[in-house]
């Protein structure tokens, strides 16, 4: 499939040449499995893997749970009480359901920050990393919905939040908002809707992956250095590159071993650390909990939404010029969704010419504090709207966007790259494992 | 096990050491449950004493509706005999639709719900509630501490102090573990409210343990079973990671030693 030059698939038995000259698929499974790889990869190189589990480990047991559960009003949460104590082994399947969630973004988190700091966005990747945007974007839907569906008290209050956030969109937001509840309300018709979706997505998820590799198989795979495989000759290739089979699927199988040992250890000894207690009171339309908080994934963006409130200049300057049409509120949802928008936009922002950020003496520096600025509006989106913390947030957010906006267009275009760099990926491996 | 609760409730009063949660108000007493940590245990004994404070004064009010009756039977949990879980489902009525009148619940039987429509249902309470949030809200502390519901629970128990208000008609009683600091729920337990077979302590601080390590094991009764599935993942992944990591060593080795030679060449 990649342009780097490699042995491809040969049909050797009779059958084998009967059936690939109809369906050519074993030729297919033996070119993606044996897909040259470079291979300087380090171990930010094993959270596909991770993440191509999760997603089927998530489907398997949503399979599994949807088989036990209700969706509806007033049987949901007992359902869901239902499956962790007379199902067998309903325990460790909504435990499993739930903490791979966490698995999954932590594993998506630590995906995107790795594309981020080896400019795997930059060309020729941008759809790479187009159609990687998309699987976050229908993660987050999934996982928003799915944690509606037990029915808890945040379930219910972080319905009515998120979707009251197009209920902000001037004009035609509470038409919109009535559309996605199936009603004036968050109720029965939309936790039957969001079941309904939460099982759907999880496989649009699955064709958007087979997208983002065959796309990132025709490009080739990124690596630390963002020297690309020279593609001159066979030779060549060969000396830059190894099969992904065995080597590195033997590599990335041991990674997600360690990956999943500690998981098990989480859903086993403390499977409700990530939770939020307040789940575990059934939804009460009646009652609102003091703080509503989102799952902690969701955690920086909602401090983005929650940072920029009415007497923020730029929100003042903005309402002004609108007269009046984007207002706080919206101004928040426009920031929240624009958070993503920006990072989705990073192939056509970052301008330098070097892909990747170890051989970038100033964006290392920036980039570090990106990665402790999302820590801090993950934790700074956990507190009340009090005291110091909106000051933080607006801080934090004001960074994210300047950033993308305004520090990896100017850095690309002051910023001297280390020449301290090597020719090929055959040089970057030997020099790093020859000096031992 | 019980000298060591004992200890460690009046240490526990002595030091108050204590979780400060956001409005540095509320205290969350420190309990030595047997059921924390990945080994932990539920205490059958304590568990029965638990059940019997809740039936004799917690469900005056409070009911426990996702609660099966027959799950008293279960091991791990209370492991009443078959002929206790008969009799204590009898003590509850439910109204039977075809006969149109109420008749004795059964084994298969839930609990009954809150009896008070304002007490909340009690099935989940020690996994709604968390007693640590710290530092600085991150929730790390319950790393080491643990989510903190059943000391919640504990502290509730043990935290009125004596005062009364009325607002709107309602009674408030002081509780320094409730948030804002004033609960609708008058003091449920004082000390030797039940009876406990065997001479057991049925001081406040006692009974207060027993009924929250009871309401542990209602919101969570497959605990130690989930533990002991977690152990076995863990241990195979070991297994698995180990093995994984030798293959991958000795796959990487020639390549390896090509680099190595091509630098020194």
């Amino acid at each position: 499939m990649s342009g780097i030059p490699h042995d491809h698939y040969e049909p050797k038995t009779g059958f084998e040449k009967w059936l690939h000259e109809r369906l050519p698929i074993v030729g297919l499974v033996y070119d993606t499995i044996m897909i040259p790889t470079p291979k300087n990869l380090n171990w930010m190189w094993i959270w596909g893997i991770v993440l191509a589990a999760a997603l089927v480990m998530q489907i398997i047991t949503g399979i599994v749970l949807a088989m036990h559960y209700t969706p509806h009003v007033d049987l949901a949460f007992a359902s869901v009480e239902h499956i962790m104590r007379d199902v067998n082994g309903g325990y460790m399947l909504r435990y499993i359901h739930a903490n791979g969630a966490s698995l999954f973004f932590l594993a998506v988190y630590i995906h995107i920050f790795r594309g981020l700091y080896y400019g795997s966005y930059k060309a020729p990747r941008e759809v790479v990393w187009i159609i990687g945007m998309l699987i976050y974007l229908a993660m987050m839907a999934t996982g928003f919905m799915g944690y509606v569906l037990p029915w808890g008290q945040m379930s219910f209050w972080g319905a009515t939040v998120i979707t009251g956030l197009f209920g902000a969109i001037p004009f035609v937001g509470e038409t919109i908002q009535a559309w996605l509840l199936g009603g004036p309300a968050v109720d029965n018709a939309t936790l039957n809707r969001f079941f309904s979706l939460h099982y759907l997505l999880p496989f649009v998820i699955a064709a958007l992956v087979a997208l983002h590799i065959w796309a990132f198989h025709t490009t080739g795979n990124g690596n630390p250095t963002g020297v690309e495989v020279r593609r001159g000759s066979k030779e060549e290739a060969e000396a830059d590159t190894l099969p992904f089979w065995p080597y590195f699927v033997i590599k990335d199988l041991f990674a997600l071993a360690v990956i999943l040992l500690i998981f098990f250890a989480v859903v086993g000894f403390m499977p409700n650390f990530l939770g939020e207690p307040d789940n575990y009171i059934e939804a009460n339309p009646l009652a609102t909990p003091a703080h509503i908080v989102p799952e902690w994934y969701f955690l920086p963006f909602y401090a983005i939404l929650r940072a920029f409130t009415a007497d923020v200049w730029v929100v003042q300057f903005t309402s002004w010029i609108t007269f009046g049409i984007v207002d706080a509120k919206f101004f928040g949802v426009i920031a929240m969704f624009g958070a993503i928008a920006v990072m989705a936009l990073v192939p056509w922002l970052d301008t330098s010419s070097e892909r990747s950020g170890r051989f970038r003496p100033m964006f290392k520096w920036w980039f570090l504090v990106l990665v402790i600025d999302f820590i801090v509006l993950m934790w700074v989106g956990s507190r009340p709207t009090e005291g110091i913390y909106p000051i933080i947030a607006l801080i934090a957010s004001a960074y994210w966007f300047g950033y993308f906006l305004v520090l990896l267009p100017v850095l690309g275009l002051i910023e001297k790259p280390s020449t301290n760099k090597p020719a090929t990926i055959e040089d970057d491996f030997n020099a790093h494992y020859g000096k031992h | 096990m019980f000298k060591k609760l004992a200890i460690t409730a009046v240490t526990a009063l002595a030091l108050s050491g204590t979780g400060v949660l956001a409005n540095g108000s509320i205290h969350t007493e420190s309990v030595d449950f047997s059921f924390e940590g990945p080994f932990g245990t539920f205490d059958q004994n304590q568990l029965q004493r638990g059940l019997q404070v809740y039936t004799e004064v917690c469900s005056a009010c409070h009911g426990l509706k996702f609660v099966p009756i027959r799950t008293l039977g279960d091991e791990g949990g209370p492991n009443l005999p078959a002929d206790q879980v008969r009799a204590y489902a009898k003590q509850f009525d439910i109204y039977d639709a075809e006969k149109d009148e109420d008749v004795p619940r059964k084994p298969s039987d839930f609990f009954p719900t809150s009896a008070d429509p304002n007490a909340p249902d009690l099935s989940l309470m020690a996994k709604a509630r968390k007693g640590y949030e710290g530092p600085y809200g991150t929730g790390l502390n319950q790393l080491f501490r643990g989510i903190g519901g059943p000391e919640h629970i504990v502290s509730i128990l043990n935290g009125y102090t004596g005062e009364e208000k009325e607002e709107a008609g309602t009674t408030f009683y002081e509780n320094h573990a409730f948030p804002g600091g004033w609960i609708s729920m008058p003091p449920p337990l004082f000390g030797e409210d039940v009876e406990f077979a065997g001479g057991h302590s049925n001081e406040l601080e006692h009974e207060a343990i027993d009924v929250a390590a009871f309401l542990m094991w209602t919101a969570e009764p497959k605990m130690m079973a989930r533990q002991h599935t977690g152990f076995i993942a863990v241990i195979l992944l070991t297994l698995l990671s180990v093995l994984l990591y030798l293959t991958n060593k000795k796959l990487w080795a020639p390549v390896k030693r090509k680099a190595k030679e091509a630098m020194n060449s």
